[in-house]
C-alpha cells in the first residue's frame, strides 16, 4: 500500500512507517507566530520558565501592522525585546503576512514539518510541507522543545479535473470545494489536492487551495510538489526534491471535481460554506471592495483585478481597499506598472498587514456596511460592527464589483 | 472528574469569533480585560451570567475558525466546566485540552437553565432536568491528566515535564 504526501513525510520524519490514525512525537523544523499570537506564547514560554527556544522561530507582525493603537504598538515591543533576546528571526512591520513571508525568504521546503500559531498555516501546504495551525501554547512547547505531539491524519483526496475557463480562479475552486464539503466536511483530515487544474496552477493559486483547506476543518492542505514547486522555490534559492504521493496511496476519502461546472463563486455572509455561483446572486450593493490577505494578495490576484480595472473606475462612493500580501508582491506590483493602474482606477493601496480582514484596522466595516473581499472568513463582525456583512469571492469578482458597486460576475467584464 | 452546572444551549457552527471577536484582540491587551466580551454577541451579558461550571451543548463544528487560544482561555476564565458538543474543530478541541477545558463528543438535548452533570472519567453526561443520559468514549489517560491537573502549564508546573515526556 503507498502513502499519502502527509504519511511520506511523517513517516521520513520518524524513520518508520506512520498510519492514520496513530499519535505521534516528531521534530518540528520550523514554528511560527504573529501578533495576534505570539504575545501568548510568550506568556506561556516565560510562565512555564523555558528560558530559551530550540530550533527553527519566526516572528511576523503582520495582523495590527503598522499599529493602529497604543496597545498593538505594546504588543509589537513584547515581542521584539523577546525575538532581540532569543535570536529569534522577526519580520517586523510592513513585511508581510506570515503565511506569504516566509516561503518567499526561503524558510520552507517540501516536507518539512511546520506549526504556526494561526489556523491559516495550512497555506504552506501548497510548497510541500505538513503545515498546521496550532494555538499559543502548542506553539510555544514547539519553540522550547522542537517537537509536537500529533495525531496522524486520514487524507483526503481532491482532485479537481479538466481545465478552468477564463474568469474563474483557484478562489472560485476552493469556494466549490468548500461549498460541497461543509465548513466541517474535512474535520482533522489531511487533504491533497490532485489533478489536471491543480498541476497546471501557479505557485499562488495553490496557496489559495492550501489556504482555505482550514475552513472545511482540514489539519493540513498539501498539493505534490512538482517542477513548479521547484522552480519557485529555487528562485529563492531553495534547494529541494520533489514530493508526490504514491501511485496506490490509501485515501480515505476521494472527491472528484469537473472545472467545467465551477463557475465565478462567492461565500454568503456568515458562513464560509454557504456557497453559490455569483451569476445566481448579482446586484448586491457593497460599499466597501477588498483585495488582499493571505487568501488573495499575491501578485497573481492583483494581475487579475487589474484586468478588470483597467480601463474602468471604482464605482463612486465605493472604497476599494489593495493590499499586498507582502513587501516583494508589493514591489513586483510597483516595477509592473500595477500599482499605479490600481491607483489610476480608484483603489487605496494598503501596506502587507492582514489588517483589514480580521478588522483591526483600515477598511473596517460600520454598521450594516456590506463588503465583496478576497479574504479568508466571512463571519459575523470579522470585518468590523457585528451588523456588518462579508461576501468571499475571487479578486476579478471583487475588482468586477468595485467598477459596477454590487456584487458582478466578472465574466461580464472579460472580452 | 465530574462537572455540575447549567445549561446553555447553543446550535452549529460556533465559530471562536462568536466566543471572542477576534477584532478586539487588538484593543484589549489582557484576557481579564476580555472575559466581559465573551459570546457578547450571541448572548448579551453571558460573562456576567454564567456560574462556575455552567456546561455549554452545542451542536456541529463547535470552536470552528481561528487558532487564538483565548476562545478556549476566555470560556474557561469565565467558569463554564465543560463543552458538549456533537463535533469540534480541530485546532479549538487542541487548545481547549491545553488549557484544561474538558470538551464532550456527544450529542445531548438540552435547553437553556437545565441541571446538567458530565462525568469525565465514566464517561456520561445526564440531563438531571430531563433525566436523560449519553455516553461518550473517555478520555486517552494523557489527556484525561492534563484536563485533571488543569492543563499544560499546571501539569508542567508539577511534574517539571510534559505529559508525554
Amino acid at each position: 500500500m503507498g502513502g499519502t504526501m502527509t504519511e511520506k513525510i511523517l513517516s521520513s520524519k520518524l524513520g518508520r512507517d506512520v498510519e492514520a490514525g496513530e499519535h505521534v512525537i516528531v521534530n518540528v523544523d520550523l514554528v511560527y507566530a504573529h501578533d495576534g499570537t505570539a504575545p501568548l506564547a510568550i506568556d506561556v514560554l516565560e510562565g512555564l520558565g523555558f528560558d530559551s527556544v530550540s530550533g527553527s522561530v519566526v516572528f511576523t507582525v503582520d495582523h495590527a501592522a503598522p499599529a493602529p493603537h497604543a496597545e498593538a504598538a505594546a504588543l509589537h515591543i513584547q515581542m521584539r525585546t523577546f525575538a532581540s533576546r532569543h535570536g529569534i528571526r522577526i519580520f517586523d512591520v510592513g513585511n508581510g503576512i506570515s503565511h506569504q513571508v516566509i516561503p518567499e525568504a526561503g524558510l520552507v521546503r517540501p516536507g518539512m514539518v511546520v506549526l504556526g500559531a494561526d489556523s491559516h498555516t495550512v497555506t504552506l501546504g501548497a510548497y510541500g510541507a505538513f503545515a498546521t495551525g496550532v494555538g499559543s501554547t502548542d506553539a510555544a512547547i514547539a519553540m522550547a522543545r522542537g517537537r509536537i505531539w500529533l495525531r496522524v491524519p486520514e487524507t483526503m483526496a481532491i482532485t479537481v479535473k479538466g481545465a478552468l475557463e477564463d474568469g474563474v480562479m483557484a478562489k472560485d475552486v476552493i469556494l466549490e470545494i468548500i461549498g460541497r464539503l461543509g465548513s466541517d466536511g474535512a474535520n482533522y483530515k489531511a487533504v491533497e489536492f490532485l489533478g489536471s487544474v491543480v498541476e497546471e496552477m501557479s505557485v499562488d493559486s495553490r496557496a489559495v487551495l492550501s489556504n482555505m483547506s482550514v475552513e472545511m476543518g482540514a489539519k493540513v492542505g498539501l498539493v505534490p510538489a512538482d517542477g513548479v514547486t521547484l522552480r519557485w522555490l529555487g528562485d529563492r534559492g531553495v534547494e529541494a526534491e520533489p514530493l508526490q504521493p504514491d501511485p496506490h496511496a490509501d485515501y480515505r476519502d476521494e472527491i472528484v471535481f469537473n472545472a467545467r461546472e465551477i463557475q465565478p463563486n462567492v461565500a454568503l455572509p456568515g458562513n464560509v460554506d454557504n456557497v453559490r455561483p455569483v451569476e445566481e446572486v448579482e446586484g448586491v450593493d457593497v460599499n466597501e471592495v477588498f483585495i488582499g490577505s493571505c487568501s488573495g494578495g499575491r501578485f497573481e490576484d492583483f494581475l487579475q483585478a487589474a484586468r478588470v480595472l483597467r480601463g474602468n473606475r471604482v464605482k463612486k462612493g465605493v472604497r476599494c481597499i489593495a493590499a499586498p500580501a507582502s513587501k516583494e508582491v508589493y514591489v513586483t506590483l510597483i516595477e509592473s506598472g500595477i500599482l499605479a493602474e490600481l491607483t489610476g482606477a480608484g483603489c487605496v493601496i494598503g501596506p502587507p498587514t492582514c489588517g483589514p480582514c480580521i478588522g483591526a484596522h483600515m477598511g473596517v466595516l460600520g454598521p450594516e456596511e456590506v463588503v465583496v473581499s478576497t479574504s479568508t472568513r466571512n463571519f459575523p463582525g470579522r470585518m468590523g460592527h457585528p451588523s456588518s456583512q462579508i461576501y468571499l469571492a475571487s479578486p476579478l469578482t471583487a475588482a468586477a464589483t468595485a467598477v459596477r458597486g454590487q456584487l458582478t460576475d466578472p465574466r461580464r467584464l472579460l472580452s | 472528574m465530574r462537572i455540575r452546572g447549567r445549561a446553555w444551549r447553543l446550535g452549529d457552527h460556533i465559530t471562536t469569533d462568536h466566543i471572542i471577536p477576534g477584532r478586539l484582540k487588538y484593543k484589549v491587551r489582557t484576557l481579564e480585560e476580555m472575559r466581559q466580551y465573551v459570546f457578547n454577541d450571541l448572548i448579551p451579558g453571558f460573562s456576567e451570567r454564567v456560574r462556575p461550571n455552567d456546561v455549554i451543548v452545542a451542536g456541529r463544528n463547535f470552536g470552528y475558525g481561528s487558532s487564538r487560544e483565548h476562545a478556549a482561555r476566555l470560556l474557561k476564565l469565565v467558569g463554564v466546566g465543560a463543552v458538549v458538543a456533537e463535533s469540534f474543530a480541530r485546532i479549538f478541541y487542541r487548545n481547549a485540552i491545553n488549557v484544561g477545558l474538558p470538551l464532550v463528543e456527544a450529542r445531548v438535548e438540552a435547553e437553556d437553565g437545565d441541571e446538567m452533570e458530565v462525568d469525565l472519567r465514566e464517561g456520561t453526561v445526564r440531563n438531571l432536568s430531563k433525566g436523560t443520559e449519553e455516553s461518550f468514549k473517555p478520555f486517552p489517560p494523557m489527556i484525561m491528566s492534563l484536563l485533571e491537573e488543569g492543563g499544560i502549564e499546571s501539569y508542567y508546573k508539577r511534574h517539571g515535564k510534559l505529559p508525554w515526556e
